[in-house]
């Protein structure tokens, strides 16, 4: 069996409550993942889906080593993403939820980021930077800042910057959900061609049921606080035309989920 | 449209400059010259320093004394800010020490640097770094805390070394608040200066003001302000127009607006 790319080993994480709640002691902390464990193998894209503020985004912000876990164990190709700083310089590429692009640099300069950030050679950055615009559809807005690209531009934007770095691991955050659905439907169907194309890894944390069984290999449903409520491969689901029945579980299992943590 | 809102703005402006000449002459007339000589002398006083080397290099001395004076504090205020940025250990130590500073009057440091140090031009950089040290400090803090969280982890998911991280989004980011901090500081350090020099310097404007005040010149007195009046407008406008250029990425949606 090939070496899982990302691995979850019994993983919690706890956030201590602004106010109320007794404090930072281990009673008042929030509880946003719960002793959670799964892999994701290579090439493969995993969605993860879940209600708002089940804890997806905690576990991205892990997997990216925006944060540590409380107790468990992440690793990320072996490293840890939280500590092992160096070694994941270019191997991840995330995109958010908003474009997050710099406001004072072009469509070009928001995707030469990564790259100039990598020290790669400005001429070969320059080619590449301008041949994801391209691919993304982006040819004659080199020059454009963000506030005069629409809204599926600047996502598109921040795609390209992603992949520039040609990263082995791909993260993205409900990208597309600030979206319109025709331009949704579009990037969607964009990003997956360009992450098969790239034979790279991918997880697609989402909310929405339909993107997640449109993109993942493999859709992980989280319950709050995140921990895995019901795993399905959507290739066998292809073959056993089962999408209805995968999707009415998943249906099932967020509606009987409590209410959010407020 | 743009050009015909700034030529409003141009003539309001003159016709309200003019409007205050006009007082000014007509009460020339009611008044001795050594309380409101008339406009014509006031303008050819100006003009005779403007085209006189030696009084126009009295000019120089102040504005170069500016320069310096906001230089020294930039750059300390600079590190102060970041270092303060940096450590909340570093800012509870410094940040009140900067507080009581600020509230110390230009005159008091005047009169301490007079005390302390000989060298004339030491003791007016000595005031000035003083005086405009922590607003420029507090600014340009102020505009590294603005820094976007969600655009620090974007940039973070790069793994970016230090000075990079500095270079790409810490100086971006920081780059209109020290441009304001320039503007702001700019008209407070011209005052501070006349207020030096006239006190402890032996050349400057402020050092004109002082001999105009003893020889009860009044159309000198206002000609030498007015140099002073007129660098400050020129260099604010150049830094406008940096500001323009730095920033152009804003322009249109402050247009919007």
């Amino acid at each position: 069996m090939t070496e899982p790319i990302i691995r979850f080993r019994d993983v919690s994480k706890a956030f201590p409550r602004a106010n109320g709640g007794g404090g930072r002691g281990r009673g008042g902390d929030l509880l946003a993942v719960e002793r959670l464990s799964f892999e994701v193998a290579p090439a493969e894209i995993v969605a993860v889906l879940g209600k708002t503020g089940c804890g997806k985004s905690t576990m991205f912000n892990l997997i990216a080593g925006l944060i540590e876990p409380t107790s468990g164990e992440v690793t990320v190709s072996g490293h840890n993403p939280f500590r092992d700083f160096e070694f994941f310089r270019g191997k991840i590429g995330i995109v958010f939820q908003n474009d997050r692009l710099m406001p004072w640099r072009s469509a070009l300069d928001n995707v030469l980021l990564g790259l100039q950030i990598l020290d790669a050679e400005p001429k070969h950055a320059q080619a590449v930077a301008r041949g994801w615009l391209e691919r993304l559809g982006l040819s004659g807005h080199e020059s454009d800042y963000p506030h005069a690209l629409s809204g599926g531009m600047r996502q598109r934007v921040s795609i390209a910057r992603a992949f520039a770095v040609e990263p082995q691991l791909l993260l993205c955050d409900e990208p597309f959900s600030a979206l319109d659905e025709m331009t949704a439907r579009d990037l969607r169907a964009e990003f997956v061609r360009l992450v098969r194309q790239n034979g790279k890894t991918a997880v697609f944390i989402t909310h929405q049921i339909n993107e997640a069984m449109e993109i993942g290999d493999r859709v992980l449903v989280c319950h709050r606080p995140a921990r895995i409520a019901f795993e399905a491969r959507m290739d066998e689901a292809a073959r056993d035309s089962g999408r209805q029945q995968i999707r009415d579980k998943i249906m099932d299992i967020l509606a009987v989920e409590a209410p959010a943590v407020q | 449209m743009m050009d015909s809102a700034r030529t409003t703005r141009f003539l309001q402006a003159t016709a309200s400059m003019v409007a205050i000449a006009g007082a000014w002459q007509v009460a020339s007339t009611f008044f001795p010259p050594y309380l409101f000589p008339p406009v014509p002398d006031i303008v050819t006083r100006t003009l005779g320093i403007v085209f006189s080397w030696p009084l126009l290099s009295e000019v120089l001395i102040t504005a170069l004394r500016i320069f310096a004076g906001l230089a020294g504090a930039f750059v300390l205020g600079c590190v102060m800010a970041l270092a303060i940025g940096r450590s909340p250990r570093i800012e509870s130590y410094v940040t009140p020490v900067l507080g009581f500073l600020q509230g110390i009057p230009a005159l008091s440091w005047v009169v301490i640097a007079i005390i302390w140090f000989h060298g004339i031009e030491f003791r007016i950089f000595f005031i000035m770094v003083l005086t405009t040290l922590p607003a420029f400090t507090f600014q340009i803090l102020d505009a590294f805390r603005s820094m976007s969280k969600d655009l620090f982890e974007m940039t973070m998911s790069f793994r970016p070394r230090r000075w990079t991280l500095f270079r790409v989004l810490i100086v971006p980011t920081i780059v209109p608040g020290i441009l304001t901090a320039w503007k702001v500081n700019l008209g407070n350090a011209a005052r501070v200066v006349v207020v030096a020099e006239l006190v402890g310097a032996t050349g400057g404007v402020g050092y004109e003001l002082l001999r105009q005040q003893q020889l009860f010149d009044m159309a000198g007195a206002i000609a030498w302000t007015l140099q002073l009046v007129l660098f400050v407008l020129i260099v604010q406008q150049t830094i406008s127009t940096i500001e323009s250029w730095a920033l152009r990425y804003r322009a249109a949606s402050e247009r919007a607006m």
